[in-house]
């Protein structure tokens, strides 16, 4: 398996009212091609500072972040912008992450309408016209053409959620971080939410960053989990060996809590 | 999409403007401001006198025949200098508000989105130009540039622009670290188009409500200052301007200030109406 990502060392701080708040604290990781590392732990972890991170939306104060060998670091202007086509996101709440003005096909399209130079495999043939790619995006995640004019508020949760993959999709990225994808729905509504995912990661084969609270969702769809506590990585492990022997303390508390 | 969704589907923004109407206040201040519009707009069919000629056969005649308001000091119709007036002091606040709203936005939205430097650099002059008593900074111009119409009017985006530009900094701050924005970034768009297509609108209709609200006040800076003989230059009819001249004759001829006063007092209220309305429609969230 090829890398993919590496972050190296990353630390990062958040000023709290004056004081200084250690939000994350030499945090090393890997996500090979094709993979899905999932991320456990408490809010607060640092868990979601660490998405924001490997997004290019903040910087780390100390350690390295390369993608496919390029480092973060020196990235502005169109160099971001051209990482930006590899590495997408889905957000915890889609009320808060779809634009609540703009009907849904203009969200999802937005990603392609920023990069008109891509055309992902799956849109080959319907590329040239914007609502065909967003019809065609839609019914990838379970939706239909007729949803295309909604407006985020005229939809339920669920498949809010689902105009967020597709727009998380669109531009075939090689890696979907999800930021607690599930954790703003209905229990019904989650188990569909992850199976969607876990679909369109082996489908579209892209590596997928799934940060989650709940071992149990996590242990579900990723092959890796890290588990985070106050910043720090405490434990590793593939998915399998999430009853072995050498499980940190934390994690062992963990899986009885989602027991 | 089907054409029975069509048909079913209001968009947000007109199903608003229709509940706009259904408060008795708002529908009351857009009344008046319509009335008021309207005669602005077909003032010349309206009137039959002309607004400058005087005639020192006829001065302070009370209202009635030939005159239905009366006529001022100089014998000139009150009614038709009124109903010219209503041009001047709503095209002036109007033109001012149309610029204060275009820099002051421009400003925040710059301001709040790029922090750093930038916004320090902008907010301290803000911070610095809002130390000066507004009033003051507006004499102060008229006085050292002269009394223009032009001076009156830079005067006035001068002191009123800061206002909008805080606001909508204020916004942006709040707005900009919200998911939808994140997601936008993410998506690859670049500053300009998170600035235009996802925060203008957000910043929009507050920044409405405060330019209705402040067209009022911009209204009553504009009569204080022509009534002090600072702003519009006789003999272009003005309503503060009209004050000032029938000061003088308040006790022979009260009407020479009841109806100014009364006009400024009319729009005044109703843009304020239309402001508290549109403020309260806006503020309720989950519509």
């Amino acid at each position: 398996m090829n890398e993919l990502l590496r972050a190296e060392g990353i630390s990062k701080t958040y000023l709290d009212s004056g004081r200084e708040v250690m939000a994350m604290q030499d945090v090393s990781l890997h996500i090979g091609e094709g993979e899905c590392l999932g991320v456990v732990g408490e809010s607060g972890s640092g868990k979601s500072t660490l998405g924001r991170l490997l997004l290019a939306l903040e910087r780390p104060e100390q350690g390295n972040i390369k993608f496919q060998g390029v480092s973060f670091a020196d990235l502005r202007g169109k160099a971001l912008h051209s990482l930006r086509r590899h590495i997408q996101v889905v957000f915890q709440d889609p009320t808060a992450s779809l634009n609540q003005r703009l009907p849904v096909w203009r969200s999802v399209m937005e990603p392609l309408d920023n990069f008109p130079e891509v055309t992902p495999p799956f849109l080959a043939d319907v590329r040239h016209s914007r609502r065909e790619s967003a019809a065609r995006l839609l019914e990838m995640v379970g939706l239909s053409r007729e949803h295309l004019d909604r407006y985020p508020h005229e939809l339920s949760g669920g498949q809010r959620q689902r105009v967020a993959i597709a727009r998380g999709v669109s531009l075939n990225p090689k890696l979907l971080i999800c930021d607690e994808p599930t954790s703003s729905l209905d229990v019904s509504v989650q188990a569909q939410i992850l199976k969607l995912l876990k679909h369109l990661q082996t489908r579209l084969g892209m590596a997928c960053l799934f940060i989650s609270h709940d071992i149990a969702a996590v242990r579900m769809i990723c092959d890796r989990i890290i588990v985070m506590k106050d910043g720090r990585i405490v434990d590793e492990f593939a998915s399998g060996r999430i009853m072995g022997e050498d499980r940190h303390a934390y994690t062992r508390l963990l899986i009885r809590g989602a027991e | 999409m089907s054409v029975s969704m069509a048909e079913e589907y209001v968009r947000p923004a007109v199903r608003r403007a229709g509940r706009l109407f259904r408060d008795p206040t708002t529908a009351a201040g857009v009344g008046i401001l319509t009335i008021i519009v309207l005669v602005a707009l077909l003032g010349p069919l309206l009137v039959k006198n002309d607004p400058f000629a005087a005639n020192m056969a006829e001065r302070l005649l009370p209202p009635g025949g030939k005159y239905p308001l009366g006529t001022d000091h100089l014998g000139r119709c009150l009614f038709s200098r009124l109903v010219t007036g209503a041009r001047t002091t709503l095209g002036i606040s109007a033109l001012v508000i149309a610029i204060v709203m275009l820099i002051g936005t421009a400003v925040g939205l710059i301001s709040g989105y790029l922090g750093g430097r930038v916004d320090t650099f902008l907010m301290r002059t803000v911070d610095g130009m809002s130390v000066l008593p507004d009033f003051l900074l507006v004499i102060a111009i008229s006085g050292f540039l002269g009394h223009s119409l032009n001076n009156l009017i830079l005067s006035l985006v001068l002191i009123n622009w800061i206002g909008y530009a805080r606001m909508v900094r204020g916004i942006v701050l709040s707005e900009r670290e919200k998911e939808y924005v994140l997601a936008a970034r993410v998506a690859g768009c670049g500053t300009w188009i998170v600035l235009r297509r996802h925060l203008l609108p957000q910043i929009i209709s507050p920044v409405l409500v405060y330019a209705t609200l402040d067209i009022g006040k911009t209204i009553l800076v504009i009569s204080s200052l022509s009534y002090l003989g600072l702003g519009t230059q006789p003999p272009s009819p003005e309503w503060g301007a009209m004050l000032n001249d029938g000061r003088a004759y308040f006790q022979i001829a009260p009407q020479l200030m009841l109806y100014p006063g009364l006009a400024i007092m009319l729009v005044v209220i109703s843009f304020n109406l239309i402001g508290e309305g549109l403020r309260d429609l806006l503020d309720v969230r989950g519509r």
